[in-house]
């Protein structure tokens, strides 16, 4: 194996740009996935199964289909529904709404992994309903569930390089324009590798401290 | 669709079905011997197994079916069919995912089953076949099950380095019908059928391995 530190040295900026778009895919994604999850958990505690039912069945549906579908799906077939979206904002949607299907699941264990004490308390104190979720249940919720979340932002960002597929030039797309006009693949391809390790294990060194400070 | 484009959606099947099953054979081995060789008496084989794992689940599969498809072959001049090299690709990708749960189950066997065979002069390999894994199978099931979706939903991946997988092939119909709300569904829904049918499999699986170990 031939090793050019030239070429590494010559991919940098390129890199920097993939970089760039990579963490703001994540970001955005991450922060559909989350509010999204959080709704499609609150909906299937609906008291009708007319809620329940569909909104089950469809995030099972899309939680159990490619990613990579699902972005050519939305790619392809919202400009034909005359919304035409850049493929940017297409990708987080879809990074977004099919990590949502995760994160329910995780808000879900976290809502009912309340103490009914609590509910019971709530309704002891005469609070409205709205105020129980809001001051009772979700804060305890959601501090259970940030680690489970945080695993998510993490398998997120190792499938933003799928929005290559769809034309947005994160760090993987940026890896192959580079690749293509040099014929230099292994330098590029271990650099984001090696970018990739590097993002995960920060992310989960923050994680660990976020959920030490939240145990607290 | 004409009966032409059906035909070319069916190769597409037939191609994830085998990329499926080829993937899932070597992940489950490269899982069991990672797996088995992160919890080995020996330093170094728990280091090696140790920096697999780390690293193919620390960086994204798409980057490492780029690298199995253009780093490895000129770098030891293979010349691998696409179906082997997506093979290679999925395999140890997901079997570095595997590798966890095999150890998660040993650790999991209550220790004083291991000190047993110990007592009873068992040799390790004679422990780890005769006593953890009996144990510890039944209870990789679930979990497997779950990553056997994953790997199916990472087999259409592959269809970026123009392998005529389900999701490529859809694209192809795609390009041919120049409309796509309906081959998409398609496709999406034969995914759908295969993970239920897969999960449905495992289940069966499951059950069985229990009544035997009854």
């Amino acid at each position: 194996m031939n090793w050019d530190w030239d070429a590494v040295r010559d991919f940098m900026p390129l890199f920097r740009d993939g970089l760039v778009v990579t963490l703001q895919a994540l970001a955005v994604g991450s922060l559909i996935a989350f509010t999204l999850g959080l709704v499609w958990a609150l909906l299937m505690r609906a008291p009708t199964r007319w809620v329940r039912w569909p909104v089950g069945t469809v995030t099972e549906f899309v939680r159990d289909t490619p990613l990579l579908v699902q972005l050519f799906f939305l790619f392809y077939v919202l400009p034909e529904w005359g919304l035409t979206l850049s493929a940017m904002t297409t990708g987080v949607m879809a990074i977004g709404l099919h990590y949502s299907t995760y994160t329910m699941q995780v808000y879900r264990a976290g809502i009912e992994g309340v103490p009914p004490g609590q509910w019971e308390a709530a309704i002891a104190l005469n609070l409205s309903r709205a105020r129980t979720w809001r001051a009772v249940i979700l804060p305890q919720a959601v501090r259970r569930v940030v680690p489970a979340l945080g695993n998510y932002v993490i398998a997120m960002l190792k499938d933003t390089p799928m929005l290559m597929a769809i034309t947005v030039l994160e760090m993987l797309g940026r890896a192959r324009l580079f690749s293509q006009a040099s014929f230099r693949f292994t330098e590029p391809l271990t650099v984001i590798g090696v970018a990739f390790i590097v993002i995960s294990f920060l992310a989960s060194v923050l994680l660990r401290t976020l959920e030490r400070r939240l145990v607290r | 669709m004409t009966t032409g484009l059906w035909e070319l959606v069916l190769t597409g099947v037939w191609t994830t079905v085998q990329l499926l099953v080829l993937s899932a054979l070597l992940g489950a081995a490269v899982a069991f011997v990672a797996g088995i060789g992160r919890v080995h008496r020996w330093w170094a084989v728990r280091f090696l197994a140790g920096f697999y794992t780390e690293v193919f689940r620390g960086t994204s599969a798409l980057v490492m079916i780029f690298w199995v498809f253009f780093v490895l072959p000129p770098a030891f001049g293979w010349q691998l069919v696409p179906l082997w090299a997506g093979t290679l690709a999925l395999g140890l990708t997901y079997g570095a995912y595997g590798a966890e749960i095999v150890r998660g189950a040993l650790l999991a066997v209550d220790p004083a089953q291991n000190e047993g065979g110990i007592a009873l002069g068992f040799t390790p390999g004679q422990r780890l076949r005769r006593i953890l894994l009996p144990q510890a199978v039944p209870e990789m099931i679930p979990p497997f099950s779950n990553l056997l979706v994953e790997l199916l939903k990472g087999t259409a991946l592959v269809s970026v380095m123009g392998m005529g997988d389900l999701a490529f092939s859809g694209n192809l119909v795609r390009l041919a019908l120049q409309e796509s709300a309906e081959i998409y569904t398609y496709v999406l829904l034969i995914y759908f059928v295969i993970a239920f049918l897969l999960t449905r499999l495992m289940r069966g699986l499951e059950t069985r391995l229990k009544a035997g170990l009854r």
